[in-house]
């Protein structure tokens, strides 16, 4: 696929920092939404990280991510660029098994929020408690940051993921840019 | 130096930092470490406000939250400009810019003091009396009048130049008010090891120890313990210390609103500094600490300039080492007024005398008192005072008879204390009278809450901390340490209401910040009102942004006397938020202006902002409205947009189009239930458009569907309609068949859509095309292929909303604008025109294409809308079905889908405008039906219209007037399509 011709929603934003947390945006990569009941989520373990069946978890293996997102949805995200390899092998090892796989690549931007400062930053506009015991590595869930829908996934005690659909991107970064303003000085 | 009234050392300011400061244009100082108010008791300043609705002189009478009387406007510039603040909150700092209020011409001369002379005219409830009529008056003239002479601070006129921000918090204990019980509370669970959050308004924590010079806890001084106990918890990583931070809300299952003051206590602060920070804070546990109010006495003329509540005067002496007068009089019901007069005499100040409600007072601090030689008398009132600006002497009636007149400029007084229970109120919990203590008291908490120390009635210091302790221990399992406390003897007393015989004459106020009187709660009580709720709002005692905190008790307690029933019979009114008042845009904290709601932007948005779009708002999405060029008139670029896209090509940005793609073995199944038409049919590779209903058989949404495969399907809704159309569908998924192997992913923002539509399309598109035959034979109308162009994948429709030869490019996002460029470089060959919202809605009308949300309301059915041929009767169900056989869905006469022709060919009807069947009809006279699209069109060189009109399929050809706002016009009924009727220009 011709990059070159590629526009991230991300592309002309800066990332925001402070002096103890930082955003850095996410690359371009492969996201699929897979739909289905266990067996589906089983057969999808293709994949590599095996779509969790653990509500709000999220599964990381050789750079791939599985992603609960509801009892019959996870989110696959995968480094490539190009989902069409990817996409055929599934549906390869889900044939005969009901389910939908649907590519949403460019549906959503991801950023991750980064450093000891990062749950506080956070805080600024997600109104769950990110402490390590209510929030742990591993989780994920749908949540809210002001007014943007968001999927937060904790990767690390200091390293968290955002996704967003795709037009609220210069919304998430603008919120996550004043928080990191205002928590330099306050 | 820093004012003649400040002691020589003592308190907690900073004599080696002066601060200079305005209050009304006159230059003053005061200290680091000073209130607004303390430095300008220091600088021997009482006079700060005008009464409410009687403009009488007030003067500083508290020291903290609750004073009624010292509020002012602070701010050296209109945008940075607070009214109604309270100067006992204001913190000083270099340059600070105060005003006093409600005020004309000055504060020493108002001219509307005259109020007061005329105040038996205005008794409580003379707004519901005076001002009844005219009624059209009370807008006009009663209104406006009032507001000006009886209001507070004006507000600012420009604007707020400052930022907000916000922080969710959670914590296993949330403490409020770090007094001794709060600290100790917060200690106690840290200690524990909980996640504790402590709270305090005030610069400094300490609450009342930043006053207690006498006390020892565990054998230092209440300083060094404070400063050792805020060290520890500042140690602990556990524990967050919010200073400056007001709880002002305490709402369902432990969640606590607060308002950290940021910057408003800094000379000059930092312009990037947020002004406040709300804080949204989710506690398991809460202990309320939040201490007590004292009383005021109610007696004639309690309102001077000079009379303050006396712990107000000992606070001001012992934290601020200002003395707030010369020679006092302390009038008391309660013996912490002796604690005060002690610590006066002892600072130099001549205590005339303590006038002790009374008959005996023997506990340990009157005790001290008349062993340091003060001249106490008991059973002793005070029956009036005198001076204009500032209280000159005060007449007592002594218990043993007989008056005498004493001079003085400090009247310092305690009618007892009231626990602060406003938090507690508005967590639900229930408030309990103590009869022994006099007091309404917390009683069963609604939530995981505990309330400590005084605002549960237990004062003293020793008590109070072991109670904090406790109450620590119990949100946390952990054990209370006890304290050891000497110096702090208990103190007891108080007297509610009325002081006997006050009041008669002279007005004795109940409610200082709204300006209630003894006679003026008398008077409500007369003139029927029983309920202490309805008294409240007779008399405004207790309301506003004071909510009683001073007068609530003695209002109370004289309306319980005037109706001869109990305190707790005439009950309390409740405590509303916000315990004190918060700003606007803290509520909005970073949700304003550029961020006051997401802006969604397509993938195209630049481009067309780059070629000079006007837009406008769908839901949250930005859309092309018309892209004008210099020097034309609207209706020219209208016709540029649409003749150009008619007579060659047009393009558009479809991005915000929703888009779901539905999967599984069952789709079709699912769609067939969801639409009134049957998939079945669908070959692979097209498209059909489809029209959905509620479950009351009204249209809901309309939409392409296209089918990609057996087992998976496009559907295209409306670009606002795609959030309701997915609540539909997940709810019968979930509900009523989970039975169905059937999926659906909502996909807009993969795909940037551009529509392309115009007799010249085809030839844009063929060169960039790759892997699709796009020839009329092989890719017809309602057709979608997957291929590429430009070597990106595409989605590639053949679909058509504008009646020409039509296709919709969909590319993953990324990509849009790339591909976007390609295609209208290609366009630019053919003379091909950029269209936006405006041209499409006329050229789909000018087809009679409906659009879902304007042609309907929720209450109209396929058939309205001349569909009925759409309705597959014959699946065996489908949402909304049943509903389109009720009676009043089939019967003649309802409002029908038909074309309007405005007689003035040059008249572009109102949109929503009513049609009747005479030009000037009859009043009453029903309407036939409503405009719901007009234009003018480029096409047809004249207006027309789509409209709802009652049995409108029956009156084709007939006449019917259109309401205008200038008289009605004639039109004629015709079918709703305009154009092409044969469709021929769909394949051109």
């Amino acid at each position: 696929m011709p990059d070159a011709l590629r526009r991230s929603p991300l592309a002309r934003l800066v990332a925001p920092r402070n002096a103890r947390a930082e955003v850095v945006f996410a690359k371009p990569a492969t996201r699929l939404i897979l739909r289905g009941r266990e067996d589906a989520a089983r057969a999808a373990a293709a994949f590599g990280p095996a779509p969790p069946l653990e509500p709000l978890r999220a599964v990381e293996k050789d750079r791939r991510a599985a992603i609960w997102q509801s009892p019959d949805e996870w989110l696959l995200i995968a480094e490539e660029a190009e989902p069409l390899a990817l996409t055929e092998k599934l549906e390869t090892a889900l044939a005969g098994i009901p389910h939908g796989l649907v590519d949403v690549s460019h549906r959503q931007a991801a950023l991750e929020v980064v450093g000891p400062g990062a749950p506080r930053l956070l805080n600024a506009g997600v109104p769950l408690d990110l402490a390590s015991a209510a929030f742990p590595i591993g989780m994920a869930t749908r949540t809210l940051l002001v007014k943007a829908d968001i999927l937060l996934w904790r990767r690390g005690a200091e390293r968290f993921w955002l996704e967003f659909a795709r037009s609220f991107s210069p919304y998430v970064v603008d919120i996550l840019a004043q928080a990191a303003a205002d928590q330099e000085l306050c | 130096m820093t004012g003649a009234f400040r002691t020589a050392s003592g308190g907690r300011v900073d004599r080696g930092k002066p601060i200079e400061f305005a209050f009304d244009g006159v230059r003053y100082v005061g200290l680091a470490g000073d209130t607004l108010a303390s430095a300008l008791l220091a600088n021997g300043v009482h006079l700060v406000g005008r009464s409410f609705k009687y403009h009488r002189p007030r003067g500083i009478f508290a020291s903290g939250a609750e004073e009624p009387n010292a509020l002012v406007g602070v701010g050296a510039s209109e945008s940075r400009f607070t009214p109604n603040l309270r100067a006992t909150q204001v913190e000083l700092y270099e340059g600070l810019r105060a005003t006093s209020q409600n005020n004309w011409p000055s504060l020493r001369r108002d001219l509307q003091a005259i109020n007061g002379w005329f105040a038996p005219l205005f008794p409580a409830g003379f707004y519901y009396k005076t001002f009844m009529r005219p009624s059209a008056a009370w807008k006009s003239l009663y209104e406006p009048l009032i507001r000006r002479a009886a209001g507070l601070g004006r507000a600012p006129t420009a604007r707020d130049a400052d930022r907000y921000a916000n922080l969710y918090a959670h914590c296993d204990v949330a403490v409020v008010g770090a007094g001794p019980a709060g600290l100790a509370a917060a200690l106690t669970a840290a200690r524990g090891g909980a996640r504790v959050m402590l709270f305090d308004e005030q610069a400094e924590m300490g609450g009342s120890l930043l006053a207690e010079t006498k006390a020892q806890i565990d054998g230092a001084s209440a300083a060094a313990w404070l400063a050792a106990t805020l060290a520890e918890l500042r140690a602990s990583p556990k524990v967050t210390l919010a200073a400056r931070t007001q709880i002002f809300g305490y709402y369902a299952q432990n969640f606590l609103a607060g308002l950290e003051r940021l910057s408003d206590h800094l000379a000059g602060p930092d312009s990037r500094l947020p002004r406040e920070r709300l804080w949204q804070v989710r506690a398991k546990r809460v202990v309320l600490s939040t201490g007590a109010h004292e009383r005021p006495i109610v007696f004639a003329n309690n309102d001077r300039p000079g009379i303050m509540l006396a712990e107000a005067a000992r606070t001001y002496l012992l934290r601020y080492g200002v003395k707030p007068g010369s020679r006092a009089l302390i009038a008391t019901a309660h013996d912490s007024a002796y604690r005060a007069a002690l610590a006066l005499a002892e600072a130099g100040v001549d205590v005339a005398l303590i006038a002790d409600l009374r008959e005996e007072a023997d506990g340990e601090w009157p005790q001290a008192a008349r062993k340091a030689g003060v001249r106490i008398e008991t059973g002793a009132r005070i029956a009036g005072t005198d001076g204009k600006f500032r209280v000159a002497r005060a007449l007592v009636a002594k218990g043993s008879g007989g008056e005498e007149s004493i001079a003085c400029d400090l009247v310092a007084m305690s009618g007892g204390w009231t626990p602060n229970v406003h938090l507690f109120s508005q967590s639900r919990g229930k408030l309990a009278f103590d009869e022994a203590m006099q007091m309404f008291l917390p009683g069963a908490s609604a939530q995981d809450e505990r309330s400590a120390g005084a605002c549960r009635g237990v004062f003293s210091l020793a008590a109070a901390l072991e109670d904090g302790a406790e109450a620590g221990a119990a949100a946390f399992g952990a054990s209370a340490p006890h304290f050891a406390v000497e110096g702090a003897p208990d103190a007891a007393g108080g007297a509610l209401g009325r002081a006997t015989g006050a009041g008669d004459g002279a007005k004795a106020f109940v409610d200082f910040q709204n300006d209630v009187t003894v006679r003026d709660l008398a008077l409500a009580t007369r003139e029927g009102m029983r309920s202490i709720e309805h008294v409240k709002r007779y008399t405004t005692t207790g309301m506003a942004t004071d909510q009683g905190k001073t007068s609530n008790m003695n209002a109370l307690a004289i309306a319980s006397e005037a109706l001869g029933k109990t305190i707790p019979e005439v009950g309390l009114t409740t405590f509303r938020l916000p315990y004190t008042p918060v700003t606007f845009a803290a509520f909005a904290h970073v949700s304003r202006r550029a961020l006051f709601d997401p802006i969604r932007k397509t993938p195209l948005h630049d481009w067309a902002e780059e070629h000079g779009a006007t837009f406008e708002e769908a839901g949250l999405w930005k859309r092309a409205s018309y892209f004008r060029l210099a020097g034309e008139t609207l209706r020219q670029t209208h016709i540029r947009e649409c003749l150009g896209t008619r007579q060659r090509a047009g393009m558009m940005d479809a991005s915000t189009l929703g888009k779901l793609e539905v999967t599984g073995p069952d789709a079709v199944e699912f769609l067939n239930r969801l639409y009134v038409n049957a998939f079945d049919k669908l070959a692979v590779g097209r498209c059909r458009y489809g029209l959905m209903l509620t479950e009351t058989g009204f249209v809901m949404d309309d939409g392409v569907v296209a089918r990609l495969a057996a087992d998976r399907f496009l559907v295209t809704t409306t670009s606002v309609g795609v959030a309701r159309v997915i609540a539909q569908m997940e709810d019968f998924i979930q509900t009523e068949w989970p039975d169905l192997n059937v999926w659906f992913t909502p996909v807009t923002e993969q795909w940037a859509t551009i529509a392309i539509n115009g007799p010249m399309t085809r030839k844009m598109l063929e060169p960039l095309v790759e892997g699709i035959d796009i020839s009329p034979g092989a890719m017809p109308h309602l057709s979608m292929r997957e291929g590429r162009i430009c070597g990106v994948p595409t989605r590639l429709a053949r679909v058509s909303f504008t009646g020409e030869l039509g296709f919709e490019v969909n590319v993953p996002a990324d990509f849009g604008r790339a591909i976007w460029e390609s295609i209208w470089a290609e366009g630019r060959k053919v003379d091909c025109v950029v269209y936006g919202l405006d041209t499409l809605l006329i050229l789909r009308a000018e087809k009679g294409f409906i659009v879902v949300g304007q042609e309907t309301d929720g209450t109209v059915t396929p058939d309205d809308l001349g569909m009925a041929k759409m309705v597959a009767k014959n699946k065996p169900d489908f949402i909304g079905k049943r509903s389109l056989l009720m009676a009043d869905l089939t019967r003649g006469g309802r409002k029908q889908l038909v074309g309007l022709l405005p007689e003035d060919t040059e008249l572009k009807l109102d949109e929503g405008a009513q049609i009747v069947a005479e030009a000037t009809p009859a009043v009453g006279s029903p309407a036939l039906g409503h405009v719901t699209s007009a234009y003018w069109s480029p096409t047809l060189q004249r207006g027309f219209a789509m409209a709802l009109v009652a049995g409108g399929r029956g009156r084709m050809g007939a006449r019917v007037h259109v309401t205008t706002m200038d008289g009605t016009r004639a039109a004629q009924i015709v079918e709703p399509i305009f154009y092409d009727k044969e469709g021929k220009r769909l394949d051109a």
